[in-house]
């Protein structure tokens, strides 16, 4: 079982909206296993924020249990679940969301400012992130200098500095173009076949259709968990 | 987050945001610049109250045997000023008294002083300092004869009509010519001019150098004082040791001459260099105790703005505390973020008051009489003021911050 990264038992998640109660999770149960590649797909309203939100542990849910990557994620409080973001999670948001007064090399460094390592040691490691996605000459740029598309790729250099458990996206592509986002999407790729884990979260099918394993969610259940054909850029988990 | 980190981060911030950061720091800066100046200024006057008012006026290891005291820069009652009228005038034979009595080693000179026109052919000077004394008034001023000579103890004795100028009576009314062997005419009585003393300079922008002495038997004697009484018998401890030993001597002495039971206070007044700055102490205190009052009220002025500018910072980088947060930052990394933040800039204002302050006491300085010497521990204290106001302006809004929901600020336009 030290296989399994993401095991979802019976998870619910309600908000008060207002006077009317919203049901945004009803019981989801899911199983992501180290080195998957996997899409969340579902139409607007069907609990895909909420759902990322969670495993992105931003969130804890009413109900149901999560671990990941062995710890107990439901039951922690805010100082633990930051620690988990830190260590277990790297994020990639569709816009982005580099802090855009600092370089490309600080927005990369800037987890590993809170896991506490020293300026020496993030520099390094933010040097190697960045070299990982093709941005080695682009270091010292601000966001503001960079085109979209770089700057997802910084967005991703961050998510992967502090060796994460899990990648975790969400619409990664949603503000680029189509020749980006393909481009961006080959970046996935190249780090799933790396052995990454790469969960993301999207409501296009094109993107979609480059997990391995698509998991469609409907009115706050799993709807469909099947497996893509296998591709030509990767390897089936 | 190490606190490097976080104080270099804070200054990113503050240089980002220029001038709005400039102006929330005004008020610390004004606080901060009065500490400074005022406490320069306080200390500037307390050393010149002791090395040089002091010495001017009363003379080292010198002090006077007098009817009232001659510096009442505080507040005098009514019942008080009363009672200093009716005491009896200090007379020649009580100061005869005192001489023949006293066993410390001391020198003696009475004296006796007024304001009066001194003139020569047909050039008159107004409000000159007379004062007709006995000789030995030179030793205990320390004063130099620049030209010519003082006058002697025989001269005082054979009632000679003479007269020593200081410096600016005597270039006033001889504007280069020799004074020496000139008869002036102080008051309407001729005096013949013997000698010119040392330049002395200014006090609070005040000539100490418009004077004329006489001996006390002189005909000027006449203006001074009535027959028999002076205005004040001086007395200089040979040896500074025995000072103390000598004013209570004087004292036990003068009480014996007016026969005072020991129930009843002195009619007399002993007045000590000590004596007149007593009168500046109780200034300085109630300058250094108005002073906390009115820095305060900068400093809380300034925390206050300080806290509102940190506030609107919060708001307006909600989205960079979502990022910082779904980046792994915990409610501390981000408190710590706020409040070093605060206090940078609010240390950025305390260190913009002390130039300011140290710059001002200099012009103060420069432009008026008033010396004013820069206080270390005020600079300290700044420092430690600069940093604590901008903890505490800053633990409120970093609060707010820091307890955002991470999934609502990341959503925050």
């Amino acid at each position: 079982m030290t296989d399994v990264i993401i095991k979802l038992a019976g998870i619910t998640r309600e908000y008060t909206m207002g006077t009317e109660q919203v049901r945004a999770l009803r019981g989801i149960d899911l199983e992501i296993r180290r080195n998957e590649y996997v899409a969340i797909m579902g139409p607007s309203g069907s609990g895909k924020s909420t759902m990322m939100n969670m495993l992105g542990c931003l969130d804890t849910p009413t109900g149901g249990r999560y671990w990941l990557n062995g710890h107990e994620a439901s039951q922690m409080k805010d100082d633990d679940l930051a620690r988990v973001r830190n260590k277990e999670i790297g994020f990639v948001f569709q816009t982005f969301n580099l802090l855009p007064r600092a370089s490309a090399l600080a927005n990369v460094e800037l987890p590993l400012v809170y896991a506490g390592a020293s300026g020496r040691d993030r520099r390094r490691r933010a040097e190697q992130a960045l070299q990982r996605v093709g941005l080695g000459d682009r270091m010292h740029h601000k966001p503001n200098e960079l085109s979209g598309g770089q700057r997802q790729r910084v967005a991703i250099a961050r998510a992967l500095v502090n060796n994460p458990s899990i990648l975790l996206a969400d619409e990664p592509t949603g503000n680029l173009d189509s020749t980006t986002s393909e481009e961006i999407m080959r970046v996935f790729g190249a780090l799933h076949s790396q052995g990454q884990t790469v969960v993301i979260v999207t409501h296009e099918p094109d993107i979609a259709a480059h997990a391995h394993r698509v998991v469609m969610l409907r009115d706050g259940r799993v709807d469909s968990d099947r497996t893509n054909p296998p591709r030509a850029t990767g390897v089936a988990a | 987050m190490p606190l490097l980190e976080a104080v270099r981060l804070a200054l990113s911030s503050i240089r980002a945001q220029k001038l709005k950061s400039f102006f929330s720091l005004v008020g610390v800066l004004i606080g901060v610049t009065f500490l400074i100046a005022v406490v320069s200024i306080v200390q500037g006057m307390n050393v010149y109250m002791t090395d040089k008012f002091a010495g001017a006026l009363i003379g080292v290891n010198t002090f006077q045997l007098r009817q009232t005291p001659n510096f009442t820069m505080g507040n005098t009652t009514e019942a008080q000023w009363r009672e200093w009228q009716r005491r009896p005038r200090i007379t020649v034979e009580d100061a005869a008294y005192v001489e023949s009595h006293m066993k410390t080693p001391v020198i003696f000179a009475r004296s006796g002083y007024d304001r009066r026109g001194v003139a020569w052919q047909g050039k008159l000077a107004k409000d000159i300092t007379l004062n007709t004394v006995d000789a030995e008034f030179f030793q205990i001023k320390h004063w130099n004869i620049a030209e010519g000579r003082a006058f002697t103890p025989q001269e005082v004795n054979a009632n000679a009509e003479v007269a020593v100028l200081g410096w600016e009576l005597a270039q006033r009314l001889f504007t280069g010519r020799d004074p020496l062997g000139q008869t002036i005419s102080i008051g309407g009585l001729p005096h013949r001019v013997i000698g010119v003393v040392e330049k002395q300079g200014n006090l609070f922008g005040i000539s100490m150098d418009k004077f004329v002495v006489t001996p006390i038997t002189s005909p000027a004697r006449r203006l001074t004082n009535r027959p028999h009484v002076i205005d004040d018998l001086q007395i200089q401890a040979t040896n500074p040791a025995l000072m103390r030993a000598a004013i209570e001597e004087v004292g036990e002495i003068m009480r014996v001459r007016r026969g005072l039971k020991p129930s009843q206070p002195d009619n007399f007044q002993i007045q000590t260099a000590e004596g007149a700055l007593s009168a500046w102490d109780k200034i300085s205190r109630i300058l250094f105790l108005a002073l906390p009052g009115l820095v305060g009220i900068s400093l809380v002025v300034g925390g206050i703005v300080i806290m509102n500018i940190m506030l609107m910072s919060v708001v307006e980088r909600t989205r960079e505390i979502g990022i910082r947060k779904a980046l792994g930052a915990k409610r501390s990394d981000i408190m710590a973020q706020f409040v070093v933040e605060s206090a940078t800039l609010s240390l950025t204002g305390a260190a913009m008051g002390i130039v300011a302050g140290i710059l001002l006491a200099f012009v103060i300085r420069a432009v008026t009489p008033l010396p004013a010497a820069v206080a270390p521990w005020s600079i300290g204290l700044g420092v430690g003021l600069g940093i604590l106001v901008g903890m505490v302006a800053g633990v409120y809004p970093a609060r707010q911050a820091s307890r955002m929901d991470p999934i609502i600020a990341l959503g925050h336009e």
